[in-house]
């Protein structure tokens, strides 16, 4: 064969030499290698599963908060709020005491009205809900003022 | 001679596997998470959602979210009513959809659906991904590799449930990831953890004795989007053929 067919073989053959080197250093070294994995779902960076399952907790539940406020959560328990976790309202554990050392209590009226604004669907679970007309019912006073949340039993106001 | 040999060959070839050998090369594992909306419990609070933004860190101003309520409102004159705001973030507070105020006594049903990444068996979004960086785990959730994302957006466009968003900061598609740092240590997700009302449930379809599964096995539930043949794994319990 003659020396014009075998010149733009070599080019190829170095292009793809050229082309398994720099994959070699680019790609992982646990790049598609889980075990068993298909290939159309399963090929990834396998270290990845554990970027993931390495982040960071912030909400830590009612347990958490009841290791050192035990009687606030017995309190609330006892009330129909107790289907509420703390969190919701106080914000997200995280690292506390350390870290934030104090959470930021939401008390604002927008809060309550998730739940308990009256909307007309009587289909819904949300008719079941205490609700008021957040525009008649005092309208620019906070809940908090006198309902009590950890307990929002309306004959012990 | 060389008949014997061409005989042996294609023989040896084959190898014989266990069952397990069998169950693991399918990518099989003892655990499949799925999740359980009952619409009927959710009175769109959007707790979860104000929760999943936090705990995932997903910009909470910005109009993206890994889950989000939406709202029907199905009047007399057969119209579905349509919304929503934020992701249905701060709640369901007004009655008003898409500013227009509709007539309580034309409300033939009305109902919260929440939504989030149906966690597919045939994930679409993973199929299309260019460069490996969209995967499902062995437990059966879908992750995407931040480190390894170039950010074309074929996954986001070819989820039929608009599960996917570009997140802001990363400059990577972004999903719900069943919290996986918290399913993983045998909590709950912080949707689930934050719903007040037991409407969003997290479960182990493969462990008979976890109650998500056997509602899932002994109930009418449903799926969004059957046609697209993707295995949805989030089921519905009460859905409405309205629901999309």
């Amino acid at each position: 064969m003659k020396n014009h067919v075998f010149r733009p073989l070599f080019v190829v053959i170095a292009g793809v030499a050229l082309l398994l080197l720099v994959r070699h250093f680019i790609v992982p070294s646990d790049f598609g290698v889980e075990e068993g994995g298909s290939f159309t779902f399963n090929y990834h960076r396998l270290s990845s599963n554990d970027d993931w399952k390495n982040f960071k907790v912030k909400y830590r539940g009612k347990e958490y908060c009841q290791e050192c406020h035990e009687e606030k959560v017995e309190e609330i328990l006892t009330s129909p709020h107790s289907v509420i976790q703390c969190e919701n309202c106080h914000g997200p554990a995280i690292d506390h005491p350390e870290d934030p050392e104090v959470l930021s209590i939401e008390t604002s009226r927008l809060l309550c009205r998730r739940c308990h604004a009256f909307l007309p669907y009587p289909q819904s679970n949300r008719a079941d809900m205490p609700a008021i007309n957040p525009e008649e019912h005092n309208p620019n006073e906070n809940c908090v003022e006198c309902h009590n949340p950890h307990n929002p039993d309306l004959e012990n106001m | 001679m060389k008949g014997v040999v061409a005989a042996a060959l294609p023989l040896s070839a084959f190898k014989i596997l266990s069952p397990a050998q069998v169950k693991a090369s399918v990518g099989d594992s003892n655990v499949r998470w799925v999740f359980l909306v009952d619409i009927q419990k959710c009175v769109g609070c959007g707790f979860c959602v104000k929760a999943c933004k936090i705990e995932n860190e997903v910009p909470y101003d910005v109009g993206v979210t890994r889950t989000w309520v939406e709202r029907y409102v199905v009047t007399k004159d057969h119209k579905t009513h349509i919304d929503t705001p934020m992701g249905g973030r701060d709640g369901y507070t007004s009655s008003k959809i898409h500013g227009e105020e509709i007539d309580p006594d034309t409300i033939t049903k009305a109902f919260f659906v929440p939504k989030l990444c149906n966690h597919c068996k045939k994930p679409a979004c993973v199929q299309v991904c260019p460069v490996g960086a969209t995967y499902q785990t062995k437990d059966g959730v879908v992750l995407v590799d931040r480190s390894w994302c170039i950010g074309c957006g074929y996954c986001i466009m070819a989820c039929p449930f608009g599960a996917r968003f570009f997140h802001p900061i990363y400059k990577v598609a972004e999903k719900c990831t069943f919290c996986y740092h918290r399913i993983t240590k045998g909590m709950k997700t912080a949707c689930v953890e934050a719903c007040p009302f037991g409407a969003r449930q997290i479960g182990d379809l493969k462990d008979e004795n976890d109650p998500v599964a056997k509602t899932i096995m002994t109930k009418r539930v449903g799926i969004l989007k059957d046609e697209y043949g993707t295995q949805p794994q989030v089921y519905y319990i009460g859905l409405d053929e309205r629901v999309r």
